[in-house]
């Protein structure tokens, strides 16, 4: 029994190792700024972890394989427990700091650091069970939304007040996040009901929607693509076809694009 | 009419309460004060939820490969919420939270704790019960009545919550109109939580109190055996815990019927309704849930730890190598559970700043994780490794907790989990740790401890292929799932219209197969327990030559534990390879040695 | 058959756990009512109604006769309650204050449920504002464990009905420590409402 434990366990420990490491399955190919960097740390943190894992697992295999049946004198371990200890401290608490210092980076750029002066602001609303999107306009100003104005049987859903509201007259409400390439983008996300989240997988970006709060996020598309954003929030019976589309045209296409919404 | 009380001679100075064993099958099996009753009735429940939680998931999991084709049997046994065996989206969602509940509530919080730990850490302290035997029962009743509460959501009109077993505000607090289930279902299961926070705290309550004022002479917390360690632990961070929860559920509760907004803010339009609510704060939810619910995850496994640390020696028939380094990274686990919880809040729109805060200390218990599992390692290096069935489910739990908690790696660092969140790579990650590492805990608690309680030995033959289906089963079923969550396959969706995720459907697929196969291979350990517990061998008083108390006694012990002897312990628990009158090891109430050489 | 539960030290320990426990809770209702007033600036502050004043007088009185009751017994720091010789006398002045404490308990919560009925006189009710919310919310969840903490005293008084020995005594302790907890935890609660609502 220990031997097929033994072999059970290489066995599958190597046959993991291997899918991940071939990349069987694998992340989207990323075109965001910030995106390499992020892959880069799932990378270190793989190979980190991967080696633990099938060393972990084979030293398991090993042993059992080893002390399976066994009879004579009992082999305490070389130096107690304190090999043990040194070994987790070193071993992992360097990792950890590695991980730490160099994570900390990735993760200021994204969410401490304040978008680009010259980024394309857009307005996202989140509601049961779809995204919109909203552009300031020629005026360059974002008219004020009132939930309570919420009409989406006339398609106002930001709940807009064209009438009184001079700035609300010309912004732009789109099913699909168009933006401009190498452009840094900044989205201010809130909720109309209930929590949901953003995430855009060929991004590497992702962000809770929480009613009530106003939340700003930036990111920079690197390359011309057409992708799917989708929620990942619990939201509700829909949650599972909450999506919408991020198109990222060249700066012509877009201003274009820009032009011909402006005038519908 | 006061009276005095005869001479004080008559009652011990450490004033006695007397129990008095029960005639009648009521007092003996159903309200009984006996610990080694309610151990039972709390495994009990934990089987019966188990099963429930695992028939959900067969559910979910049948949907998730074929969603176009309806799923068999459930259009008779569930005919308004899956008429002809069609899962609405919104079912999928109500069968995941109850999913979710049943296995971390009533499984993983249940059994290995308060199942297991009732039954044997009176007996290993050698104590004849309980310190408060009467509440140890209503901790049992009060469970018990949480568990009818949650499952009567099944019934209701609009059935159970959608909102997942976290139950995140304000999809939770603001009542029907977020959803199907989201009105008496989702109000149901508040109550439900809030009343099984009560029997966990009285729980605790005992657990603690037995284990400091209640153990035999000679019995020093130094002495004290792997496994209670674990569960005295494990109530420690339990206490403090649940004691958040129930507030959360308290608050949970008024914002639905009561009008108030701790949740909920202003200008939310939820079905086209503008709610009359403001000022409140989703977060705070998040904030109050997750800080019970990540040492809620170490009430799930630390018992585990207990418990194979106990295990392991004595089919190693070798002392647990550094047992004081063991105890001390359990306590550090248990102080640093507490810091930690805002990982999973990560996205959450708080402060990018506390981000690091958390993910520190989260990077930082996987030392003390990772030095018991070398411990066990060295444990198993050069021993005489006798592989029983409760042996390799040991050896199983090191080999998953490995994988599960390396997972972990990925989702603590704030970085990574901007693309990781959300995804199956979390449902692997959780699976492993909780769905699987505990759950092996379970088992091997069950393998080793079964002939104690029921004077029976389980049917080793049986219990070895259950232990092989079961490994290659969860490793099958759970593996792939990081390749899914690599992949960006978001998790709680019923299905998969998203184009991206279409290619996905061929390890879903796989999965699935591998679930229901795993959950066909419990069938063996169910007829192994009725069985065995029917026609299983007799078994000795201590049939794995274990050194902790409990074996000291008859299995299954009399009412009162030791036949009226109060054992005096000499020794501590971790006397292997060790000569001595009974060959290889000294039990721990065994008069003392001169000096125990190594055998 | 019988088997012996020696509660000695473990009814206190229970009872530390216990105070544990709802310290941890007030704790989370602490700083729930921090965040809450931080994350939207709907707070309106009202004044409490005065018999909340007296009733903690009250509840600080009922302590001080607890202890009355309790130390009636070879000593006031006697904590593992060795009884010397116990005459009926003193058992008889023990039950007296005893019962005495669980009437200014029923009489504090009755002061509660005044200053209640005050307030909604008032026009301000569960859910008026947050801190209302807050007001009823903890005194309510005080009342309920103070509730228990009335019903451990009946629980005492009958041990010192039936057995007037040192297990009598145990019990009476570790509810007094119970009782006394209860006062602090409304210091602490009237404070924080006094401050913050």
């Amino acid at each position: 029994m220990g031997k097929l434990f033994a072999a059970a366990v290489t066995v599958i420990a190597l046959v993991s190792a291997g899918v991940f490491f071939l990349h069987t399955w694998w992340l989207p190919p990323e075109f965001s700024v910030l995106g390499t960097r992020i892959d880069d740390q799932i990378v270190e943190t793989m190979i980190f972890t991967g080696t633990l894992f099938v060393a972990a697992q084979l030293a398991l295999a090993a042993f059992v394989l080893q002390s399976s049946g066994r009879t004579g004198e009992i082999k305490l371990f070389p130096g107690g427990p304190m090999p043990m200890v040194a070994l987790a401290t070193v071993i992992v608490g360097l990792e950890v700091l590695s991980l730490v210092f160099v994570g900390t980076r990735v993760w200021a750029k994204i969410f401490l650091a304040p978008a680009e002066a010259n980024a394309v602001h857009i307005d996202v609303q989140a509601g049961q069970f779809a995204f919109y999107f909203r552009y300031p306009g020629p005026d360059g100003k974002f008219g004020v939304p009132h939930p309570e104005k919420i009409d989406e049987g006339n398609s106002n859903f930001f709940g807009l007040d064209p009438k009184n509201d001079t700035a609300a007259r010309d912004d732009i409400v789109s099913a699909s996040l168009v933006v401009p390439v190498n452009q840094p983008i900044q989205l201010t996300m809130h909720s109309k009901d209930v929590g949901h989240s953003l995430f855009i997988p060929e991004m590497r970006l992702q962000q809770d929607f929480v009613p009530g709060l106003i939340i700003p996020v930036h990111f920079t598309a690197t390359g011309l693509t057409k992708t799917e954003i989708v929620c990942t929030q619990l939201c509700g019976l829909g949650h599972y076809n909450m999506r919408a589309y991020l198109q990222v045209l060249s700066k012509e296409d877009y201003a274009k694009w820009l032009t011909d919404q402006a005038g519908q | 009419m006061e009276t005095v009380s005869a001479s004080l001679t008559e009652h011990p100075p450490a004033a006695a309460h007397h129990l008095v064993e029960p005639e009648g099958f009521i007092r003996k099996y159903v309200f009984s004060l006996d610990h080694k009753v309610i151990g039972k009735q709390y495994l009990g429940l934990g089987l019966v939820a188990v099963l429930t939680g695992m028939v959900l998931s067969w559910i979910m999991r049948y949907h998730l490969a074929f969603p176009d084709k309806p799923v068999p049997l459930i259009g008779l046994i569930a005919p308004t919420f899956a008429a002809g065996g069609v899962i609405t989206p919104e079912f999928y969602l109500q069968l995941m939270t109850m999913h979710g509940t049943i296995m971390v509530f009533f499984v993983l919080t249940t059994a290995p704790f308060a199942g297991f730990g009732n039954f044997i850490l009176p007996l290993q302290m050698g104590a004849e019960d309980m310190a408060f035997p009467r509440f140890n029962m209503m901790s049992f009743w009060v469970t018990l009545v949480a568990f009818l509460v949650l499952v009567t959501a099944f019934f209701v009109p609009d059935g159970p919550p959608l909102s997942g077993w976290t139950a995140y505000a304000p999809l939770s607090a603001v009542g029907k109109s977020a959803g199907p289930g989201q009105g008496t279902g989702q109000t149901l299961w508040v109550i439900s939580i809030a009343i099984f926070c009560i029997g966990q705290l009285l729980g605790s309550l005992n657990f603690i109190a037995t284990t400091l004022d209640l153990r035999t002479k000679g019995m020093t917390l130094a002495r004290l055996p792997y496994s209670t360690w674990g569960w005295f632990i494990t109530s420690i961070i339990g206490l403090i815990a649940f004691s958040v929860l129930l507030p959360a559920c308290v608050l949970l509760l008024l914002d639905r019927v009561a009008g108030t907004s701790f949740f909920i803010p202003a200008g939310l339009v939820v079905s086209d309704a503008l709610q009359p609510h403001s000022g409140g704060s989703p977060l705070l939810w998040q904030h109050l849930f997750w800080f019970f619910g990540h040492p809620e995850v170490y009430i799930a496994i630390v018992p585990g730890f207990g418990i194979v640390s106990t295990i392991l020696p004595t089919v190693c028939r070798k002392p647990h190598l550094g047992p004081r380094v063991l105890i001390a990274c359990q306590l550090a686990i248990a102080g640093l559970s507490y810091m930690v919880w805002g990982h999973h809040m990560f996205l959450s729109g708080m402060s990018p700043m506390s981000a690091t805060l958390f993910s520190v200390p989260t990077l930082i218990i996987t030392i003390p994780a990772a030095i018991i599992t070398l411990l066990w390692l060295g444990t198993i290096y050069g021993s005489k490794l006798r592989l029983t069935t409760a042996g390799l489910f040991c050896l199983g739990f090191v080999s998953v907790f490995v994988t599960g908690g390396l997972s972990g790696f990925f989702l603590s660092q704030p970085s990574i989990d901007t693309y990781l969140h959300g995804t199956y790579f979390v449902v692997s990650h959780f699976h492993f740790v909780m769905g699987v590492a505990a759950i092996f805990g379970i088992f091997a608690g069950t393998y080793f401890w079964f002939p104690k309680m029921f004077g029976r030995m389980m049917n080793e033959t049986l219990g070895k292929w259950h232990f092989a289906l079961t490994f290659l089963g969860v490793y099958a079923t759970f593996m792939p799932m990081h390749w899914l969550g690599l992949e960006g396959n978001v998790r709680r969706y019923s299905s998969f219209p998203a184009d991206y995720m279409h290619g996905s459907l061929v390890l879903h697929r796989f999965i699935t197969f591998a679930a229901l196969s795993l959950g066909a291979a419990q069938l063996i350990f169910l007829v192994n327990l009725l069985w065995s517990r029917l026609r299983g061998p007799v078994a000795p008083d201590n049939p794995w030559e274990a050194t902790s108390l409990e074996w000291s006694t008859t299995s299954p012990p009399p009412f009162d534990n030791f036949g009226g002897v109060h054992p005096v312990v000499s020794h501590g628990p971790n006397e292997y390879a060790v000569a001595g009158p009974r060959g290889d090891y000294i039990m721990q109430a065994d008069p003392p040695v001169a000096a125990p050489a190594v055998a | 058959m019988q088997k012996s539960i020696a509660p000695s030290s473990a009814t206190r320990t229970g009872v530390w756990g216990g105070i544990g426990a709802i310290i941890m809770s007030f704790a989370a209702y602490t700083s729930a009512m921090v965040v809450r007033q931080g994350s939207s600036p709907d707070w309106l502050h009202f004044t409490l109604p005065p018999i909340l004043y007296w009733n903690s007088l009250i509840l600080v009185v009922s302590s001080g006769v607890l202890e009355l009751a309790r130390t009636r017994v070879g000593g006031p720091f006697d904590r593992l309650g060795y009884a010397n010789a116990l005459s009926v006398e003193h058992l008889r002045e023990r039950l007296f204050w005893l019962r005495v404490t669980i009437a200014l308990g029923f009489v504090f919560l009755a002061g509660q449920y005044l200053a209640w009925r005050g307030l909604s006189a008032h026009g301000v009710f569960v859910a008026t504002s947050p801190s209302s919310s807050f007001f009823y919310l903890l005194t309510a969840v005080h009342a309920l464990h103070l509730i228990g903490g009335l019903g451990a005293l009946v629980y005492a008084l009958r041990c010192l009905h039936t057995d007037d020995g040192p297990r009598a005594v145990q019990v009476l302790g570790a509810v007094a420590l119970y009782w006394h907890f209860m006062a602090v935890l409304w210091a602490y609660l009237l404070v924080v409402l006094a401050m913050w609502v």
